[in-house]
């Protein structure tokens, strides 16, 4: 790579112009799945649902269906036996014998109109045997709990997984480092609790669409609301495979989305869509999720329960954890079973923690499947760990600040699974939210029945892939010196787009504006594996960066052949080529950029620049020993970061306002810092809702009782706080573009343990249970902690 | 047994027939082909169909497109010129008052609507004028400070003079005389 310029001279990389995507999402010219046209022939398809949690399938009627005029098609599983999932195949198309799930698709009715085939749907009679149920994940470990995969040593994983036979445990990550034993006997206190957290959903507000359409030569194309076009075309290749189809035949197009938080990565709904397309060959068909499926029939953010132990010596050294995860994942674990192997990699949150004992514990029940959402299992065990130090804190006396500040890891400090941690700027985070919420000072309440309090938690996050994860990227220049970057990241809400032009902007020196970033397209663009784990920025960063300086270096080339320049002397300013040893020179970008130059004798030197740029972190392994979880480098590196609020409570309804949040978070470098702020106000929000009032709740037969926006309540501009305050801490990343690591997850995972601690701080009562909802609060206050732990009561 | 009505859409007027429960929405996505509108939960929850009919804020998925005959309705697309931004969508473009974009359209509408009739709101009431649009990026701070900053600058009194909202409450009647009718 060339030398890039310091920091002082950046030209657009810290700047934050305005996102490239702007006019059209405002004039409504942006287009999403659902709003591509594809005309008269387009065709509609419906699922048939199952409508229990756990059952076997004696017989499916489909000739009632079948008859209804306008339905072209019904199918079920004995159409397509295949399996599919992105981390361990455990799950069919269509149920296959069995439905592990209320909702899961028994069979699919393809029709010229939407209303015709939800109609036929509803006319395929399909007979149950309906099978013990088990919804908690708890029980599901219980001796007299039903087994729902048997077969499950023979599902194909990843060689980090540890399914074990006979169980419903579809994988565990243990962590063992040091002398537990010794460490708890050194701890002069030992608190010991447990921490419940519930299912959530993602709420993107556009549902899941999908729209398949194979050709009669036999070529599929996908256009899917998606995170994930590439690792999608994956997955339908492998499930496709019986059919003859392979990577080449099959085409995933992803437009823009209108939000993704998790929900869009992998294969949920759209592997419909694949299959369906193939056989009304020559037709599109194409799917819409209702809302209620988008709550019963995606992923969600998977359940836990968490028991955590913690030692600590009288001046407040940690000097052990015991941390056991048990997590509700769903009926399939394909997606969720990596989220619980993220949570137990680093469960000690960021800490220096000399002795450690993990156990995180995947396990199968009647509910839907679980996947990734936004934090990807750390804001989950973060509520107990973040709630325990300010716990122990308060036990020993000691500020929680102060607690966190001597315990907070460092670079260079050792890691769970033994590797070193990054450079990171976490004592600047917890000394700037500190300085910017008043930490110490207390507020007046406005009314006596009223009480305020602040808390306090930090965050850390890895983005969780696997160990050859890449990203790579196209780019060409065009007659005028504009350029189109052809990259797989997607634009999920966060700016992916602006930045990526930000990147090739910087190293170019073409304005943004100039610069067109398209949506991906697998026959065309260039792969990444997916918009997850707030890795885009850092990964595909890299990836068009390395992209732009081999555009630079094929341009310096040209120039040189062609005038006999120095290459070394050469450097871009303005769109223009000029040279450091001869200052009057220069060349518009536009002279050459395509069309060569012209030497002697009429001879031209050069051609269109294109180049392209690859980048796979090549320092991570996922090799380690399962037995203690050491070995390895999974994990790329963390971002770390503080937040606190300011809160007050009504002491007769419970209601918490929130007054004031301020989150610091490490982006090493904020190549748009405007976009950032808006990830951090974003987050911020949607942790809180998590925190005081959002929840998936179900009845005793496994059935969602809250799946509409009615019930389930996302908070409005209403519900905000009064104030939220950004704040950037940029310790650069080495291997980060420019510096920069992600930060989009980052910003709603200490949400929760932060309104608990202050809610504690206020009213003086320790909710170990999310949502902190104000009837919790309230009870908590006139019946006792324990008495809304596992409040309200569930099936 | 369709109905015909008649629509004003972003100034033009459609004469279509429609069946008693054909919903607006989608006979302005599928028959009009008018995309901004969006479908997000079918049951008024979220707001992002949001379309104004004779410049009040409706959910386009509660209203039969009976309901709508000899109405106007506007869009986000009929806000301003093709190719031009009302003071408000370029309030929210300068201050990235959007992420994923898909809320965006109903909630620039519902700001105009309030701006209609309040050109000088509190923070409070821009709050309460979109707390029907849902939006699960932005943390809704930065569209209130994007509305605030309009305001600031004068954005309603603008679209007024430049007719931005006057357009929002033309009704369906005034484009019949004459007008080319597209169906």
């Amino acid at each position: 790579m060339g030398a890039l310029p310091d920091a002082e001279a950046f030209r657009v990389i810290g700047a934050s112009p305005a996102r490239i995507d702007g006019p059209e999402k405002i004039t409504g010219a942006a287009r999403y799945v659902d709003d591509l046209d594809f005309g008269p022939d387009l065709l509609h398809g419906a699922i048939v649902e199952s409508p229990h949690p756990h059952a076997r399938i004696v017989r499916i009627d489909t000739s009632a269906a079948e008859c209804v005029p306008g339905v072209v098609k019904v199918v079920t599983g004995n159409d397509f036996p295949y399996k599919f999932g992105l981390y361990m195949q455990d799950r069919h198309v269509f149920a296959q014998d069995v439905v592990r799930f209320v909702g899961e698709q028994v069979a699919a009715v393809i029709a010229r109109t939407p209303q015709i085939a939800k109609r036929a749907a509803q006319l395929v009679k399909v007979e149950y045997e309906p099978l013990p149920a088990v919804l908690d994940q708890v029980e599901a470990l219980s001796a007299g709990s039903p087994i729902l995969h048997p077969d499950l040593a023979g599902y194909h994983h990843v060689p980090w997984f540890f399914p074990e036979a006979g169980t419903n445990i579809a994988h565990c990550r243990k962590i063992r480092k040091g002398d537990l034993d010794q460490g708890f006997a050194e701890a002069d206190l030992v608190l010991e609790d447990t921490y419940r957290v519930p299912r959530y959903a993602h709420c993107a507000i556009e549902p899941h669409v999908v729209v398949g359409y194979q050709e009669l030569s036999g070529h599929l194309t996908v256009y899917a609301s998606s995170q994930s076009p590439f690792t999608q075309r994956n997955g339908f290749a492998q499930a496709l495979a019986p059919l003859g189809l392979t990577h080449k035949d099959i085409r995933v197009v992803a437009p823009y989305v209108g939000g993704g938080f998790g929900g869009k990565a992998g294969v949920t709904m759209e592997i419909l869509g694949a299959v369906l397309a193939t056989v009304v060959k020559g037709h599109p068909i194409k799917l819409r999720w209702t809302r209620e499926q988008e709550f019963c029939n995606t992923y969600q953010r998977v359940g836990l329960v968490a028991r955590l132990k913690v030692g600590v010596k009288r001046d407040g050294t940690i000097t052990a954890l015991e941390h056991t995860m048990h997590w509700d994942a769903g009926a399939y674990v394909e997606y969720g079973a990596n989220v619980v192997n993220a949570a137990g990699l680093s469960a000690t949150g960021p800490y220096r923690v000399p002795n450690v004992k993990i156990d995180s514990v995947c396990i199968y029940t009647n509910l839907p499947p679980c996947g990734a959402y936004r934090g990807f299992g750390y804001p989950e065990f973060l509520f107990g760990v973040e709630s325990h130090m300010t716990r122990i804190a308060e036990q020993l006396g000691m500020d929680p600040v102060e607690f966190r500040r001597k315990n907070a890891i460092r670079e260079g400090d050792a890691l769970p699974y033994g590797a070193t941690m990054n450079p990171n700027g976490l004592i600047e985070a917890i000394d700037r939210v500190s300085a910017e919420i008043g930490w110490g000072k207390s507020a007046e309440p406005s009314h006596p029945h009223r009480a305020t309090g602040k808390g306090f938690a930090l965050l850390w996050k890895a983005p969780a892939m696997p160990p050859n994860a890449a990203s790579s990227a196209f780019l060409k220049f065009n007659e005028d010196a504009s350029i189109n970057i052809l990259a797989s990241g997607m634009e999920i809400g966060q700016g992916y787009l602006t930045v990526m032009a930000q990147i090739a902007s910087e190293i170019l020196a073409v304005p943004v504006s100039k610069i067109r970033v398209e949506t991906p397209d697998t026959d065309r663009s260039a792969y990444e594996w997916q918009t997850v784990g707030s890795h885009v920025t850092w990964g595909s960063g890299n990836a068009v960066k390395k992209a732009a300086l081999e555009a630079r270096d094929k341009i310096f080339d040209t120039v040189s052949r062609a005038l006999c320049f120095e290459k070394e002397t050469l450097y871009l300013e303005d769109e223009k080529v000029k040279c450091r040893t001869w200052p009057a020179w220069e060349l518009p970008l536009t002279d050459f950029i395509i069309n060569g130059i012209e030497g002697e004798g009429g001879y031209f030197r050069g051609g269109p620049i294109l180049s392209s740029g690859m980048y796979m972190p090549e320092f991570t392994s996922a090799a380690s020993d399962p037995a203690t979880g050491q070995g390895g480098h999974p994990n790329v590196h963390y971002t770390v970061g503080a937040a606190a609020a300011d809160i007050e409570i009504d002491r007769q309804t419970g209601r918490v306002h929130v007054k004031k949040v301020a989150l610091a978070v490490d982006a090493g470098k904020a190549i748009n810092p405007t976009l950032v702020r808006g990830q951090v106000t974003g987050g911020v929000v949607q942790g809180l809702a998590t925190a005081l009032y959002e929840e998936m709740r179900y009845d005793d037969n496994g059935r969602q009782l809250n799946p509409n926006f009615t019930d389930y309540k996302l908070p409005t501009a209403m519900d905000t706080p009064d104030e939220i305050v950004p704040i950037l801490v940029e310790v650069p990343q080495p291997e980060g573009p420019f510096g920069a690591r992600g930060i989009g997850e980052q910003t709603m995972i200490p949400m929760a343990p932060m309104i608990a601690n202050a809610v504690a701080a206020a009213v003086g009562v320790r909710i170990r249970s999310m949502p902190i909802t104000a009837e919790k609060v309230a009870l908590a206050l006139t019946r006792g902690e324990d008495f809304v732990q596992n409040w309200p009561p569930g099936p | 047994m369709k109905k015909t009505v008649h629509l004003v859409v972003n100034g033009e007027p459609w004469e279509l027939d429609v069946a008693p429960n054909d919903v607006l929405i989608e006979v302005l996505r599928d028959r009009i082909g008018v995309k901004s509108p969006k479908i997000g939960c079918e049951r008024g929850d979220c707001g992002s169909c949001t379309v104004l009919l004779d410049g009040r804020s409706v959910r386009s998925c509660l209203v039969l497109a009976i309901e709508a005959d000899g109405h106007a309705i506007t869009t986000v697309e009929g806000l301003a010129a093709p190719g031009h931004l009302t003071p408000v969508q370029q309030a929210f473009v300068d201050s990235s008052a959007f992420q994923c974009g898909f809320c965006a359209p109903g909630m620039v509408l519902s700001v105009h609507e309030l701006l209609g009739h309040e050109p000088n709101p509190t923070r409070a009431q821009v709050e309460h004028a979109i707390a029907g649009n849902l939006c699960r990026c932005t943390g809704y701070h930065p569209i209130v400070d994007a509305v605030m900053t309009a305001v600031a600058a004068g954005a309603a009194e603008r679209a007024i003079r430049d007719g931005t909202l006057a357009a929002v409450g033309a009704r369906a009647g005034h484009a019949d005389d004459g007008a080319e009718v597209q169906a």
